[in-house]
């Protein structure tokens, strides 16, 4: 990818052939994604995802931090359609009751069939806020009389389903976040390293091979352990965002840097410079558009690192500190295996976050092929 | 060879300086004195401190002396090998790390045994058979590798093996030889539990060395060499030993450079939740209790650890590619 040329062997997509030489950069790469089914697909489910993140305040059920006392450890309610003569009713499900299980000496839930509480959509509820800010009045789903534990309640019988998806929107933006960072220091650094090269470049190098060769997750920890504990979760949250984009930035870098270094000796470039474009005219407007796509795929492949950065160091009890929520909060729960054995629901957050990192993959696979010019045909 | 050893060696020393000072930084990073935090937290506890000790204390750690010096004394507690004292568990922390790193290293090893073993065969299954549904399922079981965070993997894969087996795998050793000395009793039990952690660190690696490898032997496989040999008569097991896959296996040294760090990674989170009886836990509790000196020896031992197993692999790496070794001295 030298010069922002067209590529003459692409095949015309409907619409005719001439499209092709108008096109931009970006519609090109776009056609080109567009073919990637994997990679569409995980842009339709990230989409979901996040919009279940910026919903959250009307689409769970519950507030995340609402008890139901008698309720802890519930497994799931199961949504029936029928009742036990087998006739036909709107979703709705059943109270719980407690059973001593005379084998295991455990207290279990058993379904209360003598009930139906059928489930309600957009149901009037308290007054609370959508992203902390809009106020709202209604929740989509509602029961009246008994909880509606779509996953589960955990041990302070709380709403899985509820707080997974309030969780959400920490562990989903926080890759954002530490994406920016690391983007910030990646580029300058990069930008540095390859733009002046000599000793600089050899200097920066040397601390990014070095970034990139120590085990991030004990050094993670260690800074995690200096935030204090007592601090906000806003302060919390930047911390821990800085933190993981402090460490990450040594790929982006590297790319910076080797795009820089092999466009610097281009023709255009050596054009642009003797009819006298300033330094910053040269980076913004011609090295920048260049090696953006590359920027994007790299951004695209951190962000799921970051992820599970945050939720590793969360589940670990060294991250996000309750009352708010992340899924490595949630998953800190069922951190041995006791208690999986016994409710295996907590782990439901887990599937999120697998979700999520596998999507961000597929998009940054997709990417990639459709940045690089050579695999378009 | 020996240049480029050398080359080598002396590239190391400046990261392990930057190294050493990134966790000095680490140990003065929480907020306070962490010598007065110590008595205020012993002195909530009952216990009574004299002056003298404060001060023996103090000066021991040269907290009433400039940074620098603070640096210079714990480097010189590195160099002699006690790596200073960790206040969580009254002694050094060479003392408290002396069975859990051994061990640490021996679980890391075992795990690139793994890795290898298990990314190897895979790769070459999938490539030789590129776009069937083989390659399509291990295609999609290396994403969800690549996707699952190893604690994730550590109690999935555990809680399965109860619902399988009814065994449940907490720690390397059954109750009663953890703190009994070596036998072959031990040794039989530890080889009976050591099995699970060890395949679930190396899930992550594998999936990332299982599209190098992949990707690198389908290239080679579409080479016009390949084509020739075939054309002369060459059975496919034969031509695949002989040419493409002693080529493609350049990988499997070439990436042990971010592959060891991840295995460390993996490691010390899946020694956390399975409660093994290596570094993780460790470094796990002296993280929540603010014991810097033992966090920050424990990144220092830890990344040392890395950067000497990426100089050797780069080594092996030399020794085996003549490429790479001519063109870097």
């Amino acid at each position: 990818m030298t010069t922002p040329q067209p590529a003459i062997e692409l095949k015309p997509e409907r619409g005719g052939e001439e499209r092709i030489f108008y096109a931009t950069q970006w519609q090109l790469m776009w056609w080109q994604y567009r073919k990637n089914r994997l990679a569409f697909f995980g842009m339709f489910v990230l989409g979901i995802l996040y919009f279940m993140a910026i919903f959250a305040g009307v689409l769970a059920p519950y507030e995340s931090t609402e008890r139901f006392g008698g309720l802890e450890m519930a497994p799931p309610t199961k949504i029936h359609i029928r009742d036990e003569e087998g006739n036909l009713h709107r979703p709705f499900i059943y109270a719980f009751d407690f059973k001593v299980n005379m084998d295991t000496l455990r207290r279990e839930f058993v379904e209360n069939t003598s009930e139906r509480y059928p489930i309600y959509f957009f149901v009037a509820s308290e007054p609370h806020k959508l992203m902390n800010v809009i106020p709202v009045k209604w929740r989509l789903l509602g029961t009246e009389g008994a909880p509606l534990f779509l996953f589960g309640a955990d041990h302070l019988g709380r709403d899985l389903f509820s707080r997974t998806l309030y969780g959400s929107s920490i562990s989903m933006f926080i890759g954002f976040a530490a994406v920016i960072v690391t983007f910030l220091i990646g580029i300058s650094l990069g930008g540095i390293a390859g733009y002046l090269g000599g000793l600089i470049d050899e200097v920066i190098m040397r601390v990014i091979d070095f970034m990139t060769s120590i085990p991030n997750i004990p050094l993670w920890m260690s800074l995690a352990a200096a935030i204090p504990r007592d601090w906000p979760v806003i302060r919390t949250y930047f911390a821990i965002t800085l933190i993981l984009g402090v460490i990450s930035w040594g790929g982006l870098a590297r790319v910076v840097r080797g795009k820089l270094l092999s466009l610097r000796e281009d023709d255009f470039i050596m054009a642009a410079r003797l009819y006298g474009a300033s330094v910053s005219r040269l980076i913004a407007r011609y090295l920048l558009p260049n090696f953006m796509s590359y920027l994007l795929v790299n951004i695209t492949l951190a962000i799921p690192g970051n992820i599970l950065g945050e939720t590793s160091l969360s589940f670990l009890g060294l991250g996000i500190q309750p009352p708010a929520v992340s899924w490595g909060t949630l998953l800190q729960d069922s951190q041995n295996l006791t208690v999986v054995a016994q409710r295996p629901w907590q782990l439901i957050p887990g599937g999120f976050v697998i979700v999520t990192v596998l999507m961000f993959n597929f998009i940054g696979d997709g990417l990639r092929d459709a940045a690089d010019p050579y695999t378009r045909g | 060879m020996l240049t480029f050893i050398i080359r080598r060696l002396v590239l190391m020393v400046p990261m392990l300086i930057m190294l050493s000072i990134i966790s000095f930084t680490i140990i003065q990073l929480p907020p306070g004195d962490y010598l007065s935090t110590y008595i205020q937290r012993l002195e909530a506890m009952g216990q009574r401190f004299n002056e003298a000790e404060v001060l023996a204390l103090k000066r021991q750690y040269g907290l009433d002396q400039p940074m620098y010096v603070q640096y210079l004394k714990w480097m010189q507690t590195v160099f002699n090998g006690t790596f200073g004292r960790s206040f969580l568990w009254q002694m050094t922390v060479a003392e408290v790390l002396s069975t859990r790193l051994p061990m640490t290293i021996i679980l890391s090893f075992a795990s690139l045994i793994v890795v290898w073993a298990m990314a190897i065969p895979i790769a070459i299954i999938s490539a030789t058979r590129h776009n069937t549904l083989v390659d399509y399922f291990f295609t999609f079981i290396g994403f969800i590798g690549l996707a699952s965070p190893s604690f994730l993997l550590a109690l999935v894969l555990g809680w399965l093996l109860y619902q399988v087996s009814g065994t449940m795998i907490t720690g390397l050793y059954s109750q009663e030889y953890v703190n009994a000395p070596w036998s072959v009793a031990k040794f039989l039990n530890l080889m009976s539990n050591v099995w699970f952690p060890v395949i679930i660190i190396g899930i992550g690696g594998t999936a990332g060395l299982i599209r190098t490898l992949r990707a690198t032997l389908l290239d080679e496989l579409g080479k016009p060499y390949v084509t020739t040999a075939r054309a002369k008569g060459l059975s496919e097991t034969q031509l695949l030993v002989k040419y493409p896959i002693r080529i493609a296996m350049n990988p499997v040294f070439s990436t042990i450079g971010w592959i060891l760090p991840g295995l460390i990674n993996g490691g010390v989170i899946v020694g956390i939740v399975l409660n093994l009886q290596t570094i993780g836990p460790v470094l796990m509790r002296a993280t929540l209790s603010q014991d810097m000196y033992l966090a920050g020896s424990i990144v220092l031992i830890l990344s040392a650890l890395t950067i000497v197993g990426t100089f050797i692999s780069d080594i092996l790496l030399a020794w085996l590619d003549p490429r790479i070794r001519y063109g870097a001295s």
